[in-house]
């Protein structure tokens, strides 16, 4: 435990709606407009929704049918592009360490910064504000023009409080001394840990706002959240909260799921699932140098109930066959009857080590077998799990695509054997929608584009 | 049935045949001996529908008969017993064992409810006991447990005219032994995969006689068996249904690099680093020419070690990683004094094989691969951070 801080040396970053933003700059008709992304099919969820779209009621983890129901013609709803997301996010947590050795990513668009770790810092009020508006600066410059709402505090509960309190592109430092009044008049709800549930037991005994909770004994707390939890919202009431900015918290697991348009029962179509998850979870793991031990396959019925069977291997693999045969072998012991709606593939017990495989991989070139065509096709959040896909169901909407005489452009619908791209891309302006034949040869899937001007 | 027996010869038969038992049977009569007089000869069997063993003795004889037994009950009544001649009389539903002055009268199993134990295959030929003990022991070590991937479960035995090949792999290793033996028909060739532990307990004891004769049936005519028979004792064993890997193209062909080392000095240093190794971590060995460093550990939180260990090394200084446990099993079972490791780089299979003494056998051509009756040991390495 460290002593509390006397100095606002914690800064929290959130980028504002940050899929969207990225969406909004690689796609520069959509800029000003409505976009969502998240899953496009049937049963999706929205995972980030842009402020645009916010303004017509859409949030995240909302269904997208919902979604759609509340948004006007023309939104843009799109399927996540991971890759693009992470280059963008790369970019952000690099300014960041240029800041600090202290950074403690939360998520891709999210991150603490411990500033009092180097000591080149002015932590007075105006050294740390105008520390904040130079960072915003640069990463409004560095990402093509994503923002981020900023705040600094002596603590993370002060900081994260602090970048919420004036989102999109806010700055708020909270100064030493003064957290109880911010903290104080702000509904229970923003404190991290009372969720729907702590909640409405609160709203129950009357409590509303941070500073009703701080009006409660440690003892009625306790009695209401148990032990742990209700000390835990005692202390936040009191902006007591001397957790360490931690660095590169370590990845725990690995997983991949998807949720079907249709509850799926065929065991084929399944495994190919499977298969392909497994790809996907490898790759990852490959990507961060790890490997693991134990192999974890999520299901969801048809009515809902969710189960995990999991097995641990004698030796970690990076292997997506090793750990597709594992996910493979506890799907046919749950049984798929009803019909499933939900997969997920995933690994865990991770290690810098990874046993090599006699059979994992083709010694005999020495090169890595090339993953199979359904997985490197796939950077789309729900795969089709039609056994013969038909050709435009290769397509996704968001998807970057390039036409061999038309140039890059992305998808922005599909059916009825076709696929409508709109050609233009970060440094463009906005470009022209054509409508192709879904089994165009000469469009293929490709790369995000680079948002930064070359040289 | 009413016979006479020297103990040891009894309880000798008995024990072999009680470790075919299975320990959680089916059937309860799975879980009894039988035995069976026949003149002077008794007979005890033991059967779980996967593996039978028979063991043979000579006994005095009064009444012909047979009965079965509680396994595990008449091995440990046998060991147990003091050294004075046995008899054994069946009484009824019961058993009567007297020796010296203890007397036991055991319950007995409804022995027409026993299966028939499987007729032995006609012979394919002969090995030499030791050999063929040798060579399993070699091999069976790279055999996997995990019985979900029956493949891995097995030893492949491939019958090429006068040579037999023994492979195993747990997938991360691969043991591979090549011995000559005396086929019944000449030019004959056969591919089968027997259980992994059943074979290797099975040729562990059937050294007493110089020879074991060993029996195929293929699976054409029913399922598949094999069958070994040594002095008075014979067992067969069920083969597995599965494909074996097509182990023969992961072996390297040429390597860029190799020790020859020690054996008994890098065991014995191996097993003082792996020490430090926690589960899931390597050894890492550093060859360089003349010297292997083998570390283990590292991390803030674990121990660590390091130990230099003389040998000769031969091509680029070479970083690898291990399991310890799979290098240590490879280790010990070369049975030579000098063995020599084989590398293509750190992240391919490494082979391990024995270096046939005296050395100083001139005009040999190197790559003890090439020998027959040479084994060899492949190690997949750990990859290694960074």
């Amino acid at each position: 435990m460290e002593a509390m801080r006397r100095e606002a040396s914690v800064l929290h970053l959130d980028l504002d709606a940050f899929f969207a933003a990225v969406e909004q700059r690689d796609k520069p008709s959509l800029r000003g407009r409505p976009v969502v992304v998240g899953g496009v099919g049937g049963r999706g969820v929205v995972a980030t929704a842009s402020y645009e779209a916010r303004a017509y009621g859409a949030r995240s983890a909302m269904s997208t049918a919902e979604a759609r129901r509340r948004c006007p013609s023309g939104t843009a709803f799109l399927g996540g592009r991971f890759a693009a997301y992470r280059r963008t996010s790369d970019v952000v947590m690099a300014l960041l360490r240029e800041l600090s050795p202290l950074v403690e990513p939360a998520s891709m668009d999210e991150a603490y910064v411990d500033l009092a770790a180097d000591s080149g810092h002015d932590l007075s009020v105006a050294g740390v504000t105008e520390l904040g508006r130079r960072l915003k600066d640069r990463i409004a410059e560095a990402t093509g023009g994503v923002t981020g709402s900023v705040g600094i505090g002596t603590s993370k509960l002060m900081a994260k409080i602090g970048s919420d309190l004036q989102k999109p592109d806010g700055l708020v430092v909270v100064p030493p001394g003064s957290e109880l009044d911010v903290l104080h008049p702000l509904p229970v709800t923003r404190l991290g840990g009372v969720g729907p549930a702590t909640a409405e037991r609160l709203h129950q005994i009357g409590v509303k706002t941070v500073g009703d909770l701080a009006a409660r004994s440690l003892a009625d707390l306790v009695a209401l959240a148990g032990k742990a939890h209700g000390a835990g919202l005692y202390a936040l009431a009191r902006a007591e909260d001397d957790r360490a900015v931690v660095p590169d918290r370590g990845v725990k697991s690995v997983s991949h799921e998807e949720t079907f348009e249709r509850d799926l029962t065929d065991l084929d179509v399944l495994n190919r699932e499977i298969d392909s998850m497994a790809a996907r979870v490898a790759e990852r793991l490959r990507a961060s140098a790890f490997s693991g031990r134990t192999v974890t396959l999520k299901l969801r019925r048809y009515d809902f109930t969710t189960l995990t069977r999991s097995q641990t291997l004698p030796q970690p693999t990076d292997d997506g066959r090793t750990i597709a045969a594992i996910a493979r072998r506890l799907l046919s012991d749950a049984g798929t009857q009803g019909g499933l709606r939900l997969l997920g593939v995933g690994i865990s017990g991770l290690s810098v080590y990874a046993q090599g495989d006699l059979f994992a991989e083709d010694l005999l070139t020495g090169e890595p077998e090339p993953l199979p065509d359904v997985v490197t096709a796939v950077d789309a959040p729900e795969p089709e799990p039609e056994v013969d896909l038909p050709a435009e169901r290769r397509w996704w909407p968001g998807q970057d695509v390039r036409h061999e005489e038309l140039g890059a452009g992305w998808v922005w619908g599909r059916g009825l054997g076709r696929v409508t791209v709109r050609f233009e891309g970060p440094l463009t302006p906005p470009g022209k929608v054509r409508t192709l034949s879904a089994d165009d040869p000469l469009l293929h899937a490709t790369d995000p584009p680079d948002w930064r001007t070359t040289g | 049935m009413k016979f006479r027996v020297a103990r040891e010869v009894l309880a000798d038969a008995v024990a072999w045949t009680a470790r075919s038992l299975p320990p959680r049977p089916s059937v309860p009569v799975l879980a009894g001996i039988l035995l069976e007089v026949d003149g002077n000869q008794l007979s005890v069997s033991g059967f779980d529908y996967e593996v039978s063993a028979r063991a043979e003795v000579d006994v005095q004889a009064t009444e012909s008969g047979r009965a079965l037994v509680p396994g595990r009950l008449l091995a440990e009544i046998t060991r147990a017993l003091p050294p004075h001649p046995v008899e054994i009389t069946a009484e009824g539903p019961r058993l009567a064992l007297v020796c010296g002055n203890a007397r036991f009268s055991l319950p007995t199993l409804p022995v027409e409810d026993y299966p028939s134990l499987p007729s032995m295959p006609s012979s394919a030929g002969l090995v030499d006991s030791d050999v063929f003990a040798e060579a399993v022991g070699q091999v069976a070590v790279a055999a996997g447990r995990d019985d979900t991937l029956p493949m891995l479960t097995g030893v492949r035995l491939e019958i090429e005219d006068d040579l037999i090949t023994l492979a195993a792999t747990d997938r991360y290793r691969l043991a591979v032994r090549e011995f000559a033996w005396r086929p019944e028909t000449p030019g004959v060739s056969a591919a089968v995969l027997v259980p992994a532990r059943t074979l290797a307990e099975a040729a562990k004891t059937l050294t007493s006689g110089p020879e074991i004769v060993l029996s195929l049936s293929s699976g054409s005519s029913g399922e598949g068996i094999l069958g070994l028979s040594g002095k008075d004792r014979q067992t067969t064993t069920r083969l597995l249904d599965a494909e074996f890997v097509k182990y023969r193209a992961i072996m390297p062909n040429d390597s860029n690099s190799h020790a020859s080392l020690p054996v008994g000095l890098f065991t014995d240093a191996a097993k003082r680093v792996a020490l430090v190794a926690e589960r899931g971590t390597p050894l890492r060995c550093e060859f360089t020419p003349g010297q292997v460093t083998l570390h283990a550990g590292g991390s803030d939180e674990e121990g660590q070690a390091e130990e230099r260990c003389d040998v000769e090394f031969d091509g680029e200084p070479l970083t690898i990683g291990f399991n310890p446990t799979f290098l240590l099993d490879g280790l010990a079972a070369v049975h030579t004094e000098r063995a020599r490791i084989d590398f293509t780089s750190p992240l391919k299979p490494a082979v391990l094989s024995g270096v046939e003494e005296p050395a100083a056998d001139d005009g040999k051509p190197a790559g003890p691969a090439e020998r027959t009756g040479s084994y060899r040991y492949l190690i997949m390495p750990v990859r290694l951070p960074g």
